[in-house]
């Protein structure tokens, strides 16, 4: 069996002792858990390939690079309206920046939204929350499940709390931006917690991005809950440079007649981890997780889903969708499970990959594991390139052949984006796929933002 | 209509195994326990040439060093290898020539099983070699085959007969340290088939093997080889059988398929080792390595297997193509019942130019049982234009059963299509009640459904066996196949 050497999880060790007085501004209930996970932590290390839901990616040569790690926040002198300017004049967000994993906010911590909802600082909501936080902190994000997350639970400080009350229904969709910007090797380990109320509606866009040329390192954890009846979409688009490293485990806990959307856009990165955990816990849920991942050089994108059927009467779906050029590397893993007694379970799941070049290489596994019998379950993955025929009948009409090339990988994404319910949104992400399928697309100028500092530029 | 159909459920999930005799034959044992002692021992009774023990041996040393595997979808109790019997054999009072010498007792055994062993059921048109226990004990029609220059014969006189095929050929494709089971195989198998095909002969009949553990605490390992030469063409069966025992017994063989140029083997299992009682208790574990490689262009290879019997069953019959243009094909209907386990399935490893794969597999889930598909299919980089499809569907009949699939993908170049399918779902109520509305019975009808099911992977079957998988799927899921 394969270990980790040693050296890494010491390297951990010495750092968490180092960040002890740092640890002390959290609060008490965090720094409890905190404690837990770290021995947690020190038995299982970071997960190796000999891990099934790890097969694919390598992470102890991820983890071995000598990054930073900013256990007090920096003081980084910029104010979100000099970095960016939205140039999508019709999407209206309420922006929250998140820098290094911390909160940058000048103003204030926590933003009162209309209704009553509440965005800002994890760590200063974990004060001033304390309840929410008692209710929802570490119940689904489990660190004895996985090392990563007992990573993240031990370090954690700062990132994202989102709340909506009962009956709450936000009309502007909440846009978090993560930024990454140092001039030396960073990782960072933020936390997010969503709590969507019953009967709420909410949707949230996450950008995520790199500002400056070093590599970087995320290892992200975020609790998601929508309780009865509440409406939650997430848009997430990833676009990091070439030398970032990004693994981020979604956990999301669906209560009753709730409904969420998951779509998760990865249009760059260096090696992008995505774990998305679904519980399906009441009748009626509905789910659907989707994805897209475009990838070229010698980017790594996977993927890895885990919808849970606890209760019946549930449905879910699934589509990743994926594009690998020149010698990227993609990975795919979906597992559905249907508890016994989940009777009357829906759940569709289905990974289609094209590969442009002979060096591109693809892994795909979509699991079943059915312990009901009145299900309806299928899953299906293609692995292929465009269909050749379509090709040579748009040629036939007249259409070169790079333009037509161009418009058949545009119509294999489109499913994707054609999910995506904010207009201006959605247009703005046709537009950056477009150009990141002709490989045009700059990192500067890629998100729903725009950096109007080009020196950054990768 | 739901009680009917709970009472249909509760017919076929307590239905009773009709092969569960024990044939009261003598026999010899060779004391329980394994050992390097052992492994010399059976070496030694089988009055084997020095590189059979030294193969043996080495497997010995190897399996030493490894662990069972634990990845499978299964709940395998311990299993102690100390406890078991590793060579059993009817004892032979001489060398038999005719079918006249053989044993009446065994005889009636192989009758009661409806095997051809009978030389006057030749219209049959199959050639038998049947394995009880440990031993090969009659092969039929082998004259007749020896005018074409095919060999067909039990594994041990080809050791002795063919050592040079046996050398060139034996671990080509399964490597001693392959698994946990394959090593253990290799260090202790006994017996089993020996079939070779020469240049450009299409073999004339079906060859066959029967195998049936007879004999108690007795652990039954096998090991069949078969190679086809260039041009040649072979159809092979096998089925298997055991009494009915409340202790487990263990069956780990070996199945290496070599495939020249241009030549086909299809290979059919009907497996039906006993599966345990409607407690779980007892029943045959059935751990296999079954492998074949297409070593030369535009060869084929095509595994069937209709899977109903033992209480736990890991098996993954694998085809590497090799060859330019070659073929691999596989088949499966896998029936589980009761407390019956089973994680089965393929690999496909492509590794030559416009090669291509089917899978199909069906899997039918009834009473407490859990039966998963597992399976591979690999594109290496020059595999250009390789073309694999898969489905896997799976149907329960019973709320307390599981159905799971595993399907791994891996493609390594950008001309090639992959695409993989999957679907579970309980027999459609509307299915039923169409066929009642037409004057079909509910349990007419659910047995139509079954069979139609499982139709495509029956019908790949050689006629024979094609019957007699029919009449198994009617057997495991009683009361309700038409």
């Amino acid at each position: 069996m394969e270990t980790i050497s040693l050296d890494i999880n010491t390297k951990i060790e010495e750092l968490y002792d180092s960040g002890k007085e740092a640890f002390s501004s959290s609060s008490a209930l965090i720094n409890k858990s905190r404690e837990e996970a770290f021995c947690i932590f020190k038995k299982s290390g970071i997960p190796t390939k000999a891990d099934e839901r790890y097969r694919n990616i390598n992470l102890e040569s991820i983890f071995r690079h000598n990054y930073n790690t900013y256990i007090k926040k920096r003081a980084i002198d910029f104010k979100i309206d000099d970095v960016f300017k939205c140039d999508v004049p019709d999407l209206e967000t309420h922006t929250i920046l998140l820098v290094n994993g911390w909160y940058h906010n000048a103003d204030e911590q926590l933003t009162i939204l209309p209704g009553g909802a509440v965005i800002g600082s994890f760590l200063e909501a974990s004060k001033k929350y304390p309840e929410i936080f008692e209710k929802h902190y570490g119940k689904i994000a489990k660190p004895e499940e996985d090392g990563l997350i007992a990573l993240n639970t031990s370090f954690v400080q700062d990132g994202i709390f989102f709340y909506v009350p009962d009956n709450v229904i936000l009309e502007k969709p909440v846009q978090i931006i993560n930024i990454l910007i140092s001039d030396e090797d960073v990782q960072t380990m933020p936390r997010n917690l969503f709590v969507v109320g019953k009967n709420a509606q909410a949707k949230i866009v996450v950008c995520d991005h790199t500002l400056s040329a070093q590599y970087f390192l995320t290892n992200a954890v975020s609790e998601i809950f929508a309780d009865r009846d509440s409406l939650l979409e997430i848009y997430r688009v990833q676009n990091e440079h070439n030398g970032s490293t990004q693994i981020s485990s979604v956990f999301i806990k669906q209560l009753e007649n709730s409904n969420v959307l998951t779509n998760t856009l990865t249009l760059h990165g260096g090696s992008i981890r995505n774990n998305i955990n679904v519980e399906l816990a009441g009748r009626n849920a509905e789910n659907q997780t989707i994805g897209l991942y475009l990838c070229d050089k010698g980017q790594y994108v996977d993927n890895y889903t885990f919808i849970d059927h606890a209760v019946p009467d549930c449905y879910s779906n699934e589509l990743f969708k994926g594009v690998l050029d020149d010698f990227a590397s993609g990975a795919f893993s979906g597992r559905i499970l249907v508890r016994p007694d989940a009777q009357n379970t829906r759940a569709y799941q289905s990974n289609n990959n094209i590969l442009l070049t002979d060096d591109a290489k693809m892994n795909t596994k979509p699991q079943l594991e059915i312990y009901a019998d009145d299900v309806k379950c299928s899953h299906g993955a293609t692995v292929g390139q465009l269909d050749q025929n379509a090709l040579f009948y748009l040629q036939s009409r007249g259409i070169p052949k790079k333009e037509a090339l161009m418009m058949l990988m545009y119509g294999f994404t489109n499913e994707i984006l054609s999910k995506i319910t904010v207009e201006p949104l959605k247009e703005r992400i046709s537009g950056m796929v477009e150009r990141r399928l002709r490989g045009e697309l700059s990192r500067c100028n890629s998100c729903v933002m725009t950096c109007t500092d080009k020196s950054h530029s990768c | 209509m739901e009680k009917e159909q709970d009472k249909i459920l509760t017919e076929i999930t307590e239905n009773d195994y009709k092969y569960g005799f024990f044939t009261d034959v003598e026999t010899e044992f060779i004391p329980v326990g394994l050992s390097e002692e052992t492994v010399r021992l059976i070496s030694k009774k089988k009055d084997e040439p020095e590189f059979m023990l030294e193969f043996r041996l080495k497997a010995f040393e190897k399996w030493k060093t490894m662990k069972m595997p634990e990845w499978a979808h299964l709940k395998i109790p311990e299993i102690n290898y100390q406890d078991i019997i590793y060579y059993a054999a009817p004892k032979k009072k001489k060398q038999l020539n005719s079918l006249d010498e053989v044993d009446p007792e065994l005889r009636a055994t192989f009758d009661k099983l409806g095997i051809p062993l009978d030389e006057q059921k030749h219209l049959s048109g199959v050639a038998v070699d049947a394995v009880m226990d440990s031993v090969s004990v009659k092969t039929t029609f082998q004259d007749s085959l020896a005018e074409k220059g095919i060999i067909f014969c039990s594994f041990s006189e080809a050791v002795k007969e063919h050592p040079d095929l046996v050398k060139k050929y034996l671990a080509s494709v399964v490597p001693i340290g392959d698994n946990f089971f394959a090593a253990l195989n290799s260090a202790v198998f006994s017996d089993g088939s020996f079939v070779y095909i020469p240049k450009g002969v299409r073999c004339p009949m079906e060859l066959s093997t029967y195998f049936r553990i007879n004999a108690a605490n007795t652990g039954q390992f096998e090991r069949t080889l078969i190679v086809a030469d260039e041009g040649a063409y072979v159809s092979y069966l096998e089925g298997c059988t055991a009494p009915m025992r409340d202790e487990n017994q263990l069956h780990a063989a070996i199945v290496e398929i070599i495939v020249e140029k241009d030549a086909e083997v299809k290979y059919s299992t009907v497996q039906n080792w006993y599966p345990g009682d409607k407690n779980g208790k007892g029943g045959i574990y059935n751990f296999v390595t079954k492998r074949g490689i297409c070593r030369g262009d535009n060869s084929k290879i095509s595994w069937t297997q209709v899977e109903t019997g033992s209480a736990i069953t890991w098996k993954y019959p694998s085809c590497i193509l090799k060859g330019n243009n070659s073929i691999g094909e596989f088949y499966s209907v896998a029936v589980t019942n009761n407390y019956q386990q089973a994680d089965t399935g393929t690999k496909m490893i492509h590794l030559g130019r416009n090669t291509k794969s089917t899978i199909v597999s069906k899997g039918i889930s009834a009473g407490k049982s859990q039966n998963s598909y597992r399976g591979l299919v690999k594109v290496m980089k020059k595999a250009e234009n390789s073309r694999n499809f898969s489905q896997c569907d799976s149907l329960l009949l019973g709320d307390k059963c599981g159905a799971h699939t595993f399907p791994y993908i891996h493609v390594d170049n950008k001309s090639s299509i992959v695409e993989h399918e999957a679907t579970t779902s309980k027999i459609g109520e509307d299915q039923i009640f169409y066929c009642n509305q037409r004057g079909i019975s509910t349990e007419d009808a659910i047995g139509l459904i079954v069979n139609g099911y499982a139709k495509e992977v029956i019908n790949q079957l050689p006629m024979e066996f094609a019957v007699e998988a029919q009449k198994l799927l009617q057997i495991s899921l009683e009361g309700s196949v038409g």
